[in-house]
């Protein structure tokens, strides 16, 4: 039961991170935390007591093992994360190119 | 029962050939793009004749596992009705953008994105297992995110980086709210969940997972807490992914996925349903009061889209056949109207170089074509007989009015007179009076464009004879029954999958 | 002496060293990964991973025109494409069975490095060709951005 809210715990770290720091690189690190508070919330879904990996080899019995599905999810939602944050790099590059400044106080062109 | 994965194929198989080929022939990506595109939408049209008369939904497996072992693709009535219009807008907008991005470099790319989001659009849309609507969503999601920083000037980029950081928060509450279903039911199946649900009933952790959803999917479809991304980012995007962001975008995300997952698998009970229209209601007037005071000719555009949208939120909010209806042929609707509106913007701003509503002025004797359109386009969004706008927002006053909800009815007849209001603005500042000096040259825009927008404008004259019974019976109406009767989607996916 | 010479690329000598004798030995881990999807854990996406690592490992350790010499960057996008299309042609080529995306050659005994139908081939698409170059791709223009801060 601890270990959700510890999960909890870290995405509210993340999310902290996006909504109050002012650089933008900080902001893509809250974002990595975020979806690794959500990955690791997943995987503990799947856990059974006292079960052992769920991994198909020739010399082991098939019995207790911990459900592999959310391990699936949590490998494609790794490799989405991977896109949008090398997206989000990039602009954040861009940016930088563009503005001189990575303070998103100072990025306010846009208004109203 | 061959062609139901064709929708998501062509454009992904289309999208990575352009990336190929795309640069060395230049005329390659165009006519290769319309013509997927093209016959995407025909495809479409026989799909929605034959699931409408058979009255049975395609279902089919992939990879031949058995659902609720595999993942099936589901094409049911409302499946089908959205289809149609993503089909339509995106050939109608990508004879746009053959003009219109030529301003711009490196077209292969635009697209090859372009064709992956309309590949994760079709995805979300046919998709009948939850977590593999979440992968399609987050594949549009990325596209759009790229799409719209795609003029990388310095405007564009901060909007860009104000939608995606929203955008991913957005996305991981949904993954969280999949989480919790899972952990409840074992099943990522939605016909599979939606019969677990009848039997075990809900739970705390369903009704925590239902606000995760509320949150998740109300931000890609700009409900209002959750709409500061739009108005910084469908201005910054070129004209036709505008349209394509505001016209079938936030719906497909948005609107189908939130009223599927609620109508159809968790059960609409009273709250949630009160909690839509509220916000729905909150939505009209909020978007209707920001773009009073608005001098960018987009971004007023965007706000109304938020004011709008509210409309479809409240008319399918409501759980009446009438209220829903409403909703589902107001979504139609706007997808047509405002579309034709965005690539209106697109031409003016083609022509003209701005966007700023006080230094332009006098263009209908410039510009007729794109003066005619805009004039039939504001006299359909505003809800003018006999264009299409007045029956739909007409049917979801009477709804509202018929479940006793008189208030919200109320709230909308102040939204529609906050439209006429604004539109009324922008035509009289951007088309008449008098002309400025530096524009007196300004041209009408070339062919295709003027094409693309002059098949909109007919959708928006002849659109209200979609609400007679004898089309609709063909059309709306099995959509709206899907959604009516949220508990027979089980029942139905089910019948299908046994009988083969 | 050598650390900061003008003339030499990349990093000192020791990593040099160090990088030509363990790339040839991360880039065989990342291709056993791969081929062995089907037995052991990993499959495409890290195998993938893993020999992308070993292309960035030798552009940081010996400057990127030396990786600009073995792979063009032209080559580069080209051969992500074309990896999406194979993998997009093996689904389809389920259709000759019944359906989308089947397994559609055949499976032979269990635990056998040619068992398992169409997965085999589905890995090696996507690793090889696909998410090594994908990601390799990402680093390369993030690096080669000649951008002028405005100040």
């Amino acid at each position: 039961m601890s270990t959700y809210f510890l999960c909890l715990i870290l995405f509210s770290i993340g999310l902290y991170a996006i909504v109050r720091k002012r650089n933008i690189i900080k902001i893509i690190i809250g974002m990595v935390i975020c979806s690794y508070a959500v990955n690791l919330f997943l995987v503990l879904f799947g856990y059974k007591m006292n079960g052992r990996s769920p991994l198909y080899s020739p010399n082991q019995q098939i019995a207790d093992m911990v459900d592999p599905l959310p391990q699936a999810m949590a490998l494609t939602s790794i490799v989405i994360g991977l896109a949008t944050i090398a997206l989000v790099v990039g602009i954040a590059m861009r940016i930088y190119e563009k503005y001189g400044t990575f303070d998103i106080t100072k990025i306010k062109n846009l208004k109203g | 029962m061959k062609i139901v994965p064709l929708f998501i194929i062509l454009p992904l198989g289309a999208a990575f050939l352009i990336s190929l080929y795309g640069k060395k022939k230049k005329r390659f990506c165009d006519i290769f793009s319309s013509l997927i595109t093209f016959t995407l939408f025909l495809i479409s049209v026989y799909t929605i004749f034959s699931v409408n008369t058979r009255e049975l939904p395609f279902i089919y497996k992939v990879g031949g596992w058995i659902p609720p072992l595999g993942i099936p693709l589901v094409i049911d009535s409302l499946t089908a009705f959205m289809l149609l219009i993503v089909s339509f807008i995106t050939f109608i907008i990508n004879l746009y953008s053959v003009n219109y991005m030529e301003q711009f470099t490196a077209k292969n790319k635009f697209y090859t994105l372009f064709l992956l989001m309309l590949a994760g659009m079709n995805g979300v849309l046919i998709s009948g297992d939850i977590f593999n609507l979440y992968v399609f969503f987050e594949l549009a999601s990325i596209a759009s995110y790229a799409l719209v920083a795609y003029g990388t000037q310095a405007e564009e980029l901060e909007a860009a980086f104000k939608y995606m950081a929203m955008g991913v928060v957005g996305s991981l509450f949904i993954l969280l709210g999949i989480a919790f279903l899972y952990s409840n039911y074992s099943t990522l199946n939605m016909a599979d969940m939606a019969k677990t649900l009848t039997t075990q009933g809900v739970n705390k952790a369903v009704a925590f997972a239902s606000v995760l959803f509320i949150v998740g999917f109300g931000l890609k479809a700009a409900i209002v807490p959750f709409h500061a991304w739009l108005a910084d980012a469908h201005p910054a995007a070129p004209a036709p992914i505008s349209a394509m962001l505001s016209g079938i975008l936030i719906k497909s995300l948005g609107i189908y996925s939130l009223f599927r997952v609620f109508y159809n698998v968790l059960g609409a009970n009273h709250s949630f349903l009160t909690l839509f229209m509220f916000l729905g209601t909150i939505s009209i007037v909020t978007g209707g009061l920001l773009a009073l005071g608005q001098t960018d000719l987009k971004r007023m555009l965007a706000y109304s889209s938020i004011s709008q949208i509210g409309y479809v939120v409240l008319g399918l909010g409501l759980g009446t056949p009438m209220g829903i209806f409403g909703g589902l042929l107001h979504l139609f609707n706007h997808s047509a109207f405002k579309s034709l509106l965005f690539l209106n913007a697109g031409a003016v701003e083609y022509a003209t170089k701005t966007r700023d509503i006080n230094k332009l002025g006098g263009l209908r004797k410039k510009m007729p074509v794109t003066f005619n359109t805009s004039l039939i386009a504001t006299m359909g969004i505003s809800g003018i007989p006999p264009f299409n706008g007045f029956f739909s927002k007409l049917l979801i006053i009477f709804a509202c009015i018929q479940s006793k909800h008189i208030g919200y009815g109320l709230w909308a007849i102040v939204g529609s007179i906050l439209t006429i209001s604004y539109f009324m603005k922008l035509q009289k500042n951007v088309f008449f009076g008098p002309l400025p000096k530096e524009h007196q040259e300004t041209n009408e825009v070339p062919f295709l464009m003027k094409t693309s927008m002059v098949i909109l404008s007919l959708v928006c004259i002849f659109g209200g004879l979609a609400a007679l019974p004898r089309i609709s019976k063909y059309f709306v109406k099995p959509a709206e029954k899907v959604l009516f009767e949220g508990k027979e989607y089980k029942n139905i996916v089910f019948k299908v999958v046994n009988e083969k | 002496m050598t650390m900061n010479d003008s003339k030499e690329k990349g990093m000192s000598l020791v990593v040099k060293t160090v990088t030509r004798i363990s790339v040839g030995i991360i880039l065989l881990y990342g291709i056993y990964i791969v081929l062995h999807g089907h037995i052991s854990p990993g499959g495409g996406f890290a195998g993938g991973f893993i020999i992308a690592l070993s292309y960035i490992l030798f552009m940081l350790a010996f400057g990127k025109e030396e990786i600009l010499k073995r792979i063009p960057q032209s080559m580069i996008s080209a051969l992500e494409s074309l990896g999406a299309i194979i993998f997009l042609v093996i689904a389809l080529l389920g259709f000759t069975v019944g359906y989308f995306f089947s397994n559609w050659l055949p499976k032979g005994t269990i635990f056998q490095l040619l068992s398992a139908g169409t997965i085999p081939i589905s890995n090696i698409a996507l690793a090889l060709l696909e998410v090594s170059l994908g990601l390799f791709g990402i680093f390369l223009v993030l690096v080669l951005l000649k951008f002028n801060p405005k100040e």
